[in-house]
C-alpha cells in the first residue's frame, strides 16, 4: 500500500512498542474481568446462603482437572518462548501445538460440564432446579457462572487461535531469523488467560463449598 | 511554484482511489475518515435535539407522543455521547496531530488505528439500526431493570453498538499512550510535549482503564435482557444499584474523556493567539493527569438520591469537590496566559474564549450538584441538563470547533473564510447561552427532565430555550457550508499561518504522507515564541529581496 509507513527506524524499537502495547492491553483486560468480579464480591456476601448453594452444585472434579490442564498448557507454552530465544523452530511448533491441544482439552471438558449443568437445569430461569428460600442467590451465582466461563472460554478460543498462528508463521518462515516478539506477546496473553482462571477456579468451585 | 509539488506529495492527493482511502493506515487519512463519520452522527443527534426543542415549545407537547419523545431524547443522548462526544477530538484532531506533534511518521500501531475506525463504523451502524427499527426509551444510561425487563425498545442492537464502540476507544487510547511513550522525536522530552498531548494522554488512560468496565457491564445487561434473568434481576434479589455503580464507574470518567481533549485544544489555541508561553506549563500538564486520576473516584455523586449510604455520599461529595481543583487550575492558567498577551481574536480564539466562559459556568454549577443538600433539590431537573450541556456542548463542542478552525489550514492546505468563522463562533456562544441558561432557571424552579409535557408556568423559559436552539443550529450549519466552500475555493494556507510553535507547523500544509521530509529535532520548550521569532528574523535576512 502506498501510504503504509512504519513509524519505527529499527526492529528493536518496533518490538519494544509491541510488547508494551500488549501489557497495556492486559491492563485493560484486568478491568474487564475486574468489573465481573465485583459481582462476586457483592453477592457472595449479600446472598451468601444461596450463592454457596450454587457453588456446591458445580463439578469440583471437572474444575480441578481443568485447572491442571490449563496450568500445564501455560507451562508448555513457555517452552515455545524459550525455543524462540534459541532459534529452535521445531520446538516452537511442537510446544505450540501441545499448548493449543491442552487448551482444546480444557474447552471440551468445559463444554461437557456445561452440558451436564443444562441437563440438571442449573441455567437460571423458570426451570431452575435449586429450589427453596435461597434459590434467588443460587440463580445469581449461576448467572455469574455462565457469563464468566463463557467470557473466559472466548478468551481461550482467541488464545488458541493466536498460538496456531504462531505455529503457522514459524513453519512458513524458514531461512529468516526468528523474531521472538510474537511468541512473547502470545505467551503474555496465554498467561493472562491462565491467571483469570486461577481467580475463577476458587470463586466458582471452592469458596463457600463446605 | 513549490506549491504544486507539495500538493502532489501531500497525504491528501498522493493516491486518490476510494480503495486507497478505505485501506489506508495513514493516521491523517484515518482522522478524516473519522471526521466524516462523526459529522454524520452529529447531524443525526442534532435532529433529535431539534425535535425535542420543538416539542417543548408547548406545555402539552407540540408534535410528539410521550413515547416517541422518550425515544427521541434517548436517541439524542446515545448518539451524541457515544458516537460524537467520546470519540470527537481524540479520533479526529488527536489522530491527525499526535504523530505530527511528536515528530513521528505515524502512530505506534497504524493497522490497529484503521481497525478501530471500522469497529466504530460497525458500532454506529448497529446503533442506527436499533434506533430506526423503533428505538428505545431508556435514556443514554440504560438503567436496569427498565432496560432489561420492562422496555419495549430495541435494546440489544444499540447496546451491542455501544459495546463495539468501546473497543474502538480502547484501541485508540492504546495507540496514543504507546505512541507518546515510544515515538517522541529526538529532543522531545516529556516537559517539551505540547499540552494537547498531555491532555490526550490523560484521556487515553481513561479510554484504556475505564471503557472495559462499561464493556462488561453491557455484556451483563445484554445477557439479562436476552434471557430475562441475570445478575441485576431484582426478582432474584439482584441489585439494580450495582448496575448504576458499574455504569458510572465508566461513565463519570467518560465525562472527562468528553472534556480533557477540549482543554488540550484550548491550551494550544490560547497560547498561539496570545503569542505567549502557557502560564504554568507543568501545572496545566499535571492537572490533566490529576483530573483523569481523581475522575475515577467520583462516580458515586450520580447516585446521591439512589439510596447509597450517607457516609459513602459524604466521601463522594468531597472527592467531587477535589476534582474541580485541577479544572480551576487550568482556567486560571489560561487567563494568566492571556494576561499581558498580544491577543488576536481570530475564530479559533473566539471559540476558545467561549470555551473558558462556558466551561467555568458548567464547572461551578457542578459544585451545586456535588453538594449533598442542594443535589437533593436539583437532581433529575433541568438544572442537571443545563449543567452538563455547559460542559459538553459549551465546552467540548466549542473546543472541537476551535480545533477544527485552528488546524483546518494544516489538514486541508486551505484557509477558511475568517469573517464567517468569527460569525459562527459568536452565534455559537449566544445561541448556546440562550438555549441552556433558561434551563438552569427551569431546573431551579423544579421542572423535571425527561418529560414530554410540563406545567404552563414554565412555558416562557422553554420558548426562550427553543429559540436559542435555532440560533445554535445556525451556528452548526454555517461551518459545514464554509468549510466545504474552503476545500474548493479557500485561499492556500502557508505552512505556519498562525505563527505557532508546535512541530505540526514545521511541515507543509497539508503534510506529506511521511509527515516530515527530514525527521525533526527538538531544541526548545513547547511555546518558545522567542526562538520562533528569532528563526523568522534569521530566515528573512537570509532570503534576498524577491
Amino acid at each position: 500500500m502506498p501510504d503504509h509507513i512504519t513509524p519505527y527506524d529499527t526492529a528493536l524499537h518496533r518490538d519494544e512498542s509491541a510488547v508494551s502495547g500488549m501489557w497495556l492491553f492486559l491492563a485493560s483486560e484486568i478491568l474487564l474481568f475486574g468489573g465481573l468480579f465485583l459481582i462476586v464480591l457483592v453477592y457472595s456476601h449479600t446472598h451468601a446462603a444461596g450463592w454457596n448453594a450454587g457453588v456446591r452444585h458445580t463439578s469440583l472434579m471437572i474444575g480441578s482437572i481443568n485447572t491442571v490442564v490449563l496450568l500445564s498448557s501455560s507451562a508448555v507454552f513457555t517452552l515455545a518462548v524459550e525455543a524462540a530465544r534459541t532459534g529452535d523452530r521445531r520446538r516452537i511448533i511442537h510446544a505450540g501445538l501441545g499448548a493449543a491441544g491442552l487448551g482444546m482439552v480444557f474447552l471440551m471438558l468445559k463444554s461437557w460440564e456445561w452440558h451436564l449443568e443444562f441437563e440438571e437445569h442449573l441455567f437460571p430461569g423458570t426451570n431452575f432446579s435449586i429450589s427453596g428460600p435461597n434459590d434467588g442467590g443460587a440463580q445469581l451465582f449461576y448467572s455469574f457462572y455462565f457469563i464468566s466461563t463463557a467470557l473466559h472460554g472466548l478468551h481461550m478460543l482467541v488464545g488458541i487461535g493466536l498460538i496456531l498462528w504462531i505455529c503457522d508463521r514459524t513453519r512458513r518462515q524458514t531461512g529468516r531469523e526468528i523474531s521472538t516478539i510474537p511468541v512473547d506477546i502470545v505467551g503474555l496473553y496465554w498467561s493472562f488467560v491462565d491467571l483469570v482462571w486461577i481467580v475463577l477456579f476458587p470463586v466458582l468451585y471452592l469458596i463457600g463449598r463446605n | 511554484m513549490a506549491l504544486t509539488a507539495d500538493r502532489e506529495r501531500s497525504y491528501l492527493w498522493q493516491d486518490g482511489t476510494v480503495r486507497s482511502w478505505l485501506l489506508t493506515t495513514d493516521h491523517k487519512r484515518i482522522a478524516l475518515l473519522y471526521m466524516a463519520s462523526i459529522t454524520v452522527f452529529f447531524i443525526l443527534g442534532g435532529i433529535g435535539a431539534a425535535l425535542i426543542r420543538m416539542q417543548l415549545v408547548m406545555p402539552t407537547g407540540a408534535i410528539l407522543s410521550d413515547e416517541t419523545y422518550g425515544r427521541m431524547f434517548t436517541m439524542h443522548g446515545i448518539v451524541m455521547v457515544w458516537l460524537f462526544l467520546v470519540p470527537s477530538i481524540p479520533v479526529t484532531l488527536g489522530n491527525f496531530l499526535v504523530p505530527l506533534m511528536l515528530g513521528a511518521r505515524d502512530l505506534a500501531f497504524p493497522r490497529l488505528n484503521l481497525i478501530s475506525w471500522y469497529l466504530f463504523v460497525m458500532a454506529g451502524l448497529l446503533v442506527v439500526y436499533g434506533l430506526f427499527r423503533g428505538g428505545l426509551e431508556t435514556g443514554w444510561t440504560f438503567y436496569t431493570p427498565l432496560s432489561t425487563d420492562y422496555t419495549q425498545g430495541r435494546v440489544l442492537p444499540v447496546v451491542a453498538g455501544v459495546f463495539l464502540s468501546g473497543f474502538s476507544s480502547i484501541a485508540t487510547g492504546l495507540n496514543f499512550i504507546i505512541s507518546i511513550h515510544q515515538l517522541r522525536a529526538s529532543g522531545m522530552t516529556w516537559y517539551r510535549l505540547p499540552l494537547m498531548l498531555w491532555a490526550l494522554y490523560a484521556t487515553s488512560v481513561i479510554f484504556v482503564l475505564a471503557t472495559p468496565v462499561l464493556s462488561i457491564t453491557l455484556v451483563l445487561l445484554a445477557f439479562e435482557h436476552f434471557f430475562r434473568v441475570g445478575v441485576f434481576d431484582p426478582t432474584l434479589g439482584g441489585d439494580p444499584l450495582l448496575f448504576q455503580h458499574l455504569f458510572w464507574f465508566y461513565s463519570h470518567p467518560a465525562v472527562y474523556i468528553m472534556i480533557l481533549p477540549g482543554m488540550g485544544v484550548v491550551s494550544e489555541v490560547v497560547s498561539t493567539f496570545c503569542h505567549k508561553q502557557v502560564f504554568g506549563y507543568r501545572f496545566v500538564a499535571w492537572s490533566s493527569i490529576s483530573i483523569a486520576a481523581i475522575g475515577f473516584l467520583v462516580w458515586g455523586h450520580h447516585m446521591f438520591v439512589a439510596g447509597t449510604s450517607l457516609y459513602a455520599a459524604v466521601v463522594f461529595s468531597m472527592l467531587s469537590f477535589l476534582v474541580s481543583v485541577p479544572s480551576a487550575i487550568k482556567v486560571f492558567n489560561w487567563l494568566g496566559t492571556m494576561h499581558g498577551g498580544a491577543i488576536r481574536l481570530d475564530a479559533p480564539m473566539l471559540y476558545a474564549m467561549g470555551f473558558i466562559g462556558l466551561f467555568t459556568v458548567g464547572g461551578l454549577t457542578g459544585l451545586f450538584l456535588a453538594s449533598l443538600a442542594s443535589d437533593v433539590h436539583l437532581t433529575q431537573t433541568y438544572f442537571v441538563v443545563a449543567h452538563f450541556h455547559y460542559i459538553m456542548v459549551g465546552g467540548m463542542v466549542s473546543a472541537y470547533f476551535a480545533g477544527l478552525h485552528y488546524w483546518w489550514p494544516k489538514i486541508t492546505g486551505r484557509m477558511y473564510p475568517e469573517m464567517w468563522g468569527r460569525t459562527a463562533a459568536a452565534l455559537l456562544f449566544f445561541g448556546f447561552n440562550l438555549t441552556f441558561f433558561p434551563q438552569f432557571l427551569l431546573g431551579y424552579e423544579g421542572m423535571p427532565r425527561r418529560y414530554a409535557t410540563y406545567p404552563a408556568q414554565f412555558q416562557v423559559l422553554n420558548v426562550l430555550s427553543s429559540a436559542g436552539a435555532s440560533i445554535l443550529a445556525l451556528a452548526y450549519i454555517l461551518p459545514l457550508i464554509y468549510f466545504a466552500w474552503s476545500l474548493l475555493r479557500g485561499a492556500r494556507a502557508t505552512d505556519n499561518p498562525w505563527q505557532a510553535t508546535g512541530l505540526e507547523w514545521r511541515t507543509s500544509s497539508p503534510p506529506p504522507t511521511e509527515n516530515f521530509v527530514h525527521p525533526p529535532v527538538v531544541t526548545h520548550d513547547a511555546y518558545d515564541y522567542a526562538a520562533l521569532d528569532q528563526a523568522n528574523i534569521a530566515a528573512r535576512q537570509e532570503v534576498p529581496h524577491a
